[in-house]
């Protein structure tokens, strides 16, 4: 078997979707005969045609308006937003529309669609190519968001993103597009929705995590380990919502948690995760719960971006004050 | 230097402010029952908005946005409709929308602040009011190509106002109805006014009929108030469209004659004088005068039309203020197809503590 990275395991999701399911259609800026920037649609406008796999116009809220009335028809967009910092011109229509669209009609109107959108940076990329804005997305009830960390997760969650009635954005860690292979077989299984996911078990300390940051934070814990510091390391990946039952299930047993993202603190997922811990599981933790995040400053450009997202280092820091306090 | 594009916008008008026709009529207005089908709506729209306004003012009603003056271009579209096609409308649209099946219960249950009212019961693929202004035109132009990808011989319609037109999201959707020709029709009701803007504040375009060209498509200006012109000019461009012709943008030109809404006060910045001369040309006494000349109406016929309408309206107000409350769990079922485990409990604290906020 093939062993893919994340992008090529997005690229076989929507062409899986795109041959079994007729009503799979894609749209976005340059996804057709170019294949997107990150390649995620390489080869599908040739194997599908102009009709299901299409180029628009440059308008990010076109994109998330057409997709409204498509879906509204029956269709299920795919739709592409190039990078997630240009998001803003599309959120109108997410957050007003696509995220109330089913309780505004009772029912009546449902959007199954997916807005896929590469996430956070370290890849030397221009401004506005490197944000990780989860937390807009987050917030607005009748959304999911999800953010997948490894290529099978990627396959898995996009089937199920595509397969969900109610309208999904969908993450994609521009980091790990090419990080790393692994066999992901194109059987169509779509992962569950709503559940976090292990990614290392431990007793010492839950550190829950998601999309690319978790590569550095699978490096700190094993870092960690051979200083004797064991970590249950949690992959969100969802992000709405959060399966804070699983969250507080780890807590309860290791009595310590660390959050650690690379989108700003300020109002970032890392305090509705601290603070349901606090609610819910305060007399479980042993010690003050860790957020590593990025700072509340703007994302720098690519020459102090690893500045600003934490590293191992930093991580490894964390954790280690948290599991001595 | 040489003229390498130029551009002309045609005006349609078939019937003027005394309800003479200016040309030959078309043929389905050769046809009395027609008329008289629409001359009926648009008197059931104008005695439902002084209905909903005394229902606002007396406390049993939200706020409403009315639709007088509008009852020519609604009802127009709508006739030139077909059940099959799609409508995207603002939120005073009613003449369109009773046309194509929804009730006058619904549209008070939405005004009274209660979701189900848009649980259209008619039309079940027409969009619900949409407040964003311009929002609804990407959604329209998405519809149109789902009608094109499936080769359905279906239409988009999709309203917008005079100040909409000034939004990115208008030219964002003709742009890109132009450049895949897709089966949609724009229709921009031009009232005058977005709330306390006039059009020359808003645009210096000429017309905003014009706006079409910049996409690549046809703009036509219609006078709003004649629903024989209007309903020509949308048939026209919904037979292009269905015909794989492309879109066009249809620009209805007709007068506010109310508030912009139950909440506003249009004294406070239109002038003396305007509302007035444009009551001379107010769309109902149009057809009415022509219905006459016809010998199609009389005094009789127009108050048995009246008492019919009133009836129809009462037992909509009936209707609507008899539904039961909605419950706190309204706000839950309806959210997700399949709602997140965590939302169950604080449906469960909402249901405990419900009624008890007020």
């Amino acid at each position: 078997m093939a062993k893919l990275t994340l992008v090529e395991a997005i690229n076989q999701a929507l062409n899986w979707s795109l041959t079994h399911d007729p009503d799979v259609v894609l749209l976005g800026e340059d996804i057709g005969v170019n294949g997107g920037v990150f390649r995620a649609t390489a080869g599908l406008q040739q194997r599908h045609g102009k009709l299901r796999v299409q180029d628009t116009p440059l308008a990010e809220g076109l994109i998330a308006g057409m997709s409204i009335g498509m879906a509204a028809q029956g269709l299920k967009p795919v739709a592409e937003i190039q990078f997630m910092g240009f998001i803003y011109p599309a959120l109108d229509q997410i957050c007003n529309h696509m995220a109330r669209m089913r309780n505004r009609t009772r029912g009546r109107i449902t959007l199954p669609i997916v807005m896929r959108m590469p996430h956070g940076g370290g890849i030397h990329a221009p401004e506005h190519h490197s944000e990780s804005l989860e937390a807009l997305l987050c917030h607005h009830a009748g959304l999911r968001v999800l953010c997948p960390s490894s290529p099978a997760q990627a396959y898995g969650l996009l089937l199920a993103a595509i397969r969900d009635p109610d309208p999904v954005m969908f993450l994609e860690p521009t980091r790990l597009y090419r990080l790393a292979r692994q066999e992901v077989p194109d059987d169509g299984v779509a992962l569950p929705l709503d559940q976090c996911h292990l990614l290392r078990a431990g007793d010492d300390v839950t550190v829950v995590s998601w999309g690319a940051i978790t590569h550095e934070v699978l490096l700190a814990a094993e870092q960690l380990a051979a200083e004797q510091i064991q970590c249950e390391v949690l992959d969100l990946a969802s992000l709405s919502p959060i399966d804070h039952n699983s969250i507080l299930d780890s807590v309860a047993r290791t009595g310590r948690l660390v959050i650690v993202h690379e989108a700003a603190r300020n109002c970032g997922l890392g305090a509705e995760i601290a603070a349901t811990v606090a609610e819910r599981g305060l007399y479980s933790l042993h010690a003050p719960i860790c957020r590593i995040t990025g700072y509340d400053t703007v994302m720098p450009y690519f020459r102090l971006e690893h500045d600003y997202i934490p590293g191992v280092a930093r991580i490894a820091d964390g954790i280690r004050s948290t599991v001595r306090a | 230097m040489s003229s390498v594009a130029t551009f002309h916008i045609d005006h349609e008008q078939l019937l003027d402010a005394d309800g003479r026709p200016t040309a030959a009529l078309p043929a389905f207005a050769q046809d009395a029952s027609e008329l008289l089908h629409l001359y009926r709506l648009m008197t059931l729209c104008r005695l439902f908005d002084a209905k909903a306004i005394n229902l606002q003012r007396t406390g049993r009603l939200g706020t409403y946005a009315p639709c007088t003056g509008h009852e020519a271009t609604h009802v127009g579209v709508g006739a030139a409709m077909r059940p099959e096609d799609a409508l995207f409308p603002v939120y005073r649209e009613y003449g369109t929308q009773l046309w194509r099946g929804v009730t006058l219960t619904e549209i008070l249950t939405y005004w009274n602040g209660d979701e189900r009212g848009t649980h259209f019961a008619g039309p079940r693929q027409d969009f619900p009011w949409c407040v964003p202004i311009a929002s609804q035109m990407p959604q329209a132009a998405g519809a149109a190509m789902a009608f094109k990808l499936r080769g359905e011989a279906r239409c988009a319609v999709a309203y917008i106002g005079d100040g909409g037109t000034s939004q990115g999201a208008f030219y964002e959707a003709l742009n890109m109805a132009g450049a895949h020709a897709l089966p949609v029709v724009f229709i921009i009701v031009n009232n005058g006014w977005a709330i306390s803007v006039p059009v020359a504040e808003q645009t210096a375009a000429q017309t905003l009929a014009q706006k079409a060209i910049a996409a690549g498509i046809p703009g036509v200006q219609v006078d709003g108030n004649d629903v024989i012109g209007v309903r020509a000019v949308v048939e026209r461009a919904l037979a292009r469209a269905r015909s794989g012709g492309g879109a066009t943008v249809v620009e209805a030109l007709t007068y506010r004659l109310s508030d912009h809404t139950t909440a506003d006060d249009a004294t406070r910045y239109r002038p003396a004088g305007e509302l007035e001369a444009a009551w001379q040309r107010e769309p109902l006494l149009r057809l009415r005068r022509y219905l006459q000349a016809q010998g199609q109406w009389d005094e009789a016929q127009e108050a048995d039309l009246r008492a019919d309408c009133s009836a129809q309206i009462e037992a909509a107000v009936v209707a609507y203020t008899s539904l039961p409350a909605p419950v706190s769990d309204d706000m839950f079922t309806h959210l997700f197809a399949h709602p997140p485990a965590e939302l169950a409990q604080q449906q469960a604290t909402a249901r405990r503590y419900a009624g008890s906020g007020r």
